[in-house]
């Protein structure tokens, strides 16, 4: 097991008490936070090469440098609680057992910000985390490491956790600025960025959990020290919330570099396939990004061990490759219907889309629609191009990335695994045989 | 509907106060999404128009944005809805690992399909999306409480001691708005 920055003495009966979180030395990093300059902060998360954890993996000291500061104009952190990436569970986790990490990521980042109101936007869900929050604040108010002039520093900050009420795209951090407005989660055009104009038309930054929890120990030891960790640009460590067929599903801290091979097989992660079943498939990142068969997910195209990294993960472009993504790391075993789990994902989409663009309201619903006559039996010899079609027409031409997630996974469902459609619909008569389309792979030229 | 007043608790009435000072003088909108939460909390479990209304009322806002707003998130139900709501997680992992199976075991254990109230009024069924509880999947939500790794087993229990404690149950628990 590698080093263990967030998840640390997490099994501490009491860590999620400020008492608790102290007596592990909680707080410390804010206290150093507090005797630095802002600037001084921004630069040190600059050197962590920390990337944002939700999904994107955009250069988080860079995102902060991007906040206009007119003057007068009062600037918001706003946290992004709004986990609902299918196969992503690792803020919820980290929220739930050891919620002083995130506030006190949240006054470091506020403080490096200029921010005197912060908020965390949840997802409404998980209505029982926000009451662990608001405890943690409450306590932490207490402490005096919230409100007026905190710890002596001048510094005053007020914290507040704000519920969603079940929506995938308020993760989306335009959508979530609405949402938090009072409003239909619609992503808005940009720009402006929300850097410029975000909540209430104000400055505003919006991060991840595991992000600005990762400022904590960042701060603590230093971004140099961060960025020893890891390989090449993707540094530190990575929450990576593993789940479906393996032995043992939950979150796992890795030191990024990790071959993805040990991670599915290794004891100290996944502890290999259920029921001694072959691996088939993994969705490395989420629901979202590209599903890569057995060989892919293990080896590059070249040959190369893959690893657990933002750059290997993706190597070989959607060609032969996928994404880190937000760290939901869904595994299945030679028993599962590729073509079933996407009709299955494409049918989350539809339900999530806003209804802004067309190409990603209609071409959703129209994508399962297709797919859910060909798992029952009805498909139509030209339904896969039909598909291919739809996806392509969706890519890229949406206001969000909702649209973009939409279509990966049936472009790449259809790149890796196109014989498993075909056999679907020339013999729909084994549709009840689930058996019979184990293992279908295809070995043509990859379509387009 | 009875004909009763629409009217928050005091308690509830303090709380959403003291939700409203969070945001700036003026964007007391920002509050809505929370007021609906303890709307379907206070007035069993689903939004009524009347409700809305009331919640307009209080946010100075016009009724219209708290429509358009309850029907765009699935947590608001707009039609009464049992005492206890089964959400049963229907994405992804919780899919390949049996949520169907689950689904089709309530449906026959209560005599109902997904979005339909037992005749006593006592469970509505609901399927919903991913609820970021994959690693203990299949899951099912009820009120505040996740019922993870659930077989169909364990989902009979689970019916019995909701149908024992006989209490509107919600996303929102009562018991923190006393606890305040």
């Amino acid at each position: 097991m590698g080093k263990q920055l967030l998840l640390e003495n997490i099994n501490t009966p009491g860590i999620d008490t400020m008492a608790g979180y102290r007596a592990q030395g909680g707080y410390s990093s804010l206290q150093k936070a507090l005797k630095m300059k802002p600037e001084e902060i921004v630069e040190e998360v600059k050197k962590s090469g920390l990337r944002g954890r939700g999904g994107a993996g955009f250069p988080t000291g860079m995102k902060w440098s991007f906040i206009a500061k007119p003057e007068g104009v009062p600037r918001h952190l706003v946290c992004n609680a709004d986990e609902s990436e299918p196969g992503t569970f690792k803020d919820r986790f980290l929220m739930q057992h050891k919620p002083h990490i995130l506030i006190e990521g949240m006054i470091i980042s506020s403080f490096a910000l200029g921010c005197n109101t912060s908020y965390i936007y949840i997802r409404g869900e998980l209505l029982y985390v926000y009451h662990i929050l608001e405890k943690a604040i409450a306590e932490a108010y207490e402490a005096g490491f919230l409100g007026k002039n905190i710890m002596g520093s001048g510094f005053d900050l007020d914290l507040y956790v704000q519920p969603g009420g079940g929506a995938y795209i308020c993760g989306e951090e335009t959508a979530l600025i609405e949402s938090l407005e009072g409003k239909r989660g619609n992503p808005r055009i940009k720009p402006p960025f929300p850097a410029v104009a975000g909540v209430w038309g104000r400055p505003t930054v919006v991060n991840n959990v595991e992000t600005i929890s990762a400022t904590v120990p960042i701060i603590n030891m230093g971004g140099d020290e961060y960025a020893k960790i890891g390989v090449g640009k993707s540094t530190g460590t990575k929450l990576i919330s593993a789940c479906g067929h393996i032995n043992k599903p939950g979150v796992y801290e890795i030191e990024m570099g990790v071959p993805v091979e040990e991670f599915i097989y290794s004891e100290q992660y996944c502890g290999g396939i259920r029921n001694g079943k072959k691996l088939k498939a993994v969705v490395a990142g989420g629901s979202s990004v590209p599903i890569l068969p057995a060989d892919l997910i293990l080896k590059t195209a070249k040959g190369e061990p893959r690893l657990m990294t933002y750059e290997s993960l993706s190597d070989g472009g959607f060609q032969t490759g996928t994404m880190l993504g937000s760290g939901g790391f869904i595994v299945m075993d030679e028993t599962t219907s590729v073509v079933k789990n996407l009709w299955n994902f494409t049918r989350f989409y539809h339900h999530e889309s806003c209804g802004q663009c067309s190409p990603c309201r209609e071409g959703t619903g129209w994508m399962e629609k297709v797919l859910h006559r060909i798992v029952e039996g009805h498909g139509k010899q030209t339904d896969v191009d039909l598909l291919w079609d739809i996806q392509s027409k969706i890519d890229g031409k949406t206001i969000c990335p909702l649209g973009d997630a939409a279509s990966w996974p049936v472009a790449s469902a259809i790149r890796h695994f196109r014989a498993e459609f075909e056999e679907y619909i020339k013999n729909p008569q084994n549709i009840k045989d689930e058996k019979h389309y184990y293992n279908l792979r295809n070995q043509k030229a990859p379509v387009a | 509907m009875s004909k009763r007043e629409i009217k928050f608790s005091d308690e509830t009435l303090a709380l959403i106060q003291r939700i409203i000072r969070r945001y700036p003088e003026g964007k007391q909108k920002s509050a809505l999404l929370p007021c609906l939460h303890l709307a379907q909390m206070e007035f069993g479990g689903w939004l009524a128009p009347e409700t809305m209304d009331y919640v307009a009322s209080i946010l100075k806002i016009k009724p219209i944005e708290v429509y358009e707003v309850a029907s765009f998130y699935s947590m608001f139900n707009l039609k009464p809805v049992g005492k206890c709501v089964i959400e049963v997680c229907r994405t992804g992992p919780c899919w390949l690992l049996g949520a169907e199976d689950l689904v089709r075991h309530i449906e026959k254990k209560l005599n109902i399909t997904v979005g339909e109230t037992t005749a006593d009024g006592m469970f509505t069924l609901k399927t919903v999306e991913c609820l970021a509880a994959c690693g203990n999947a299949p899951v099912i939500q009820v009120g505040e409480t996740y019922h993870e790794d659930m077989t169909c087993e364990k989902t009979d229990d689970m019916l019995s001691a909701y149908r024992n404690r006989n209490e509107v149950v919600t996303h929102w628990d009562k018991k923190h708005v006393k606890a305040q």
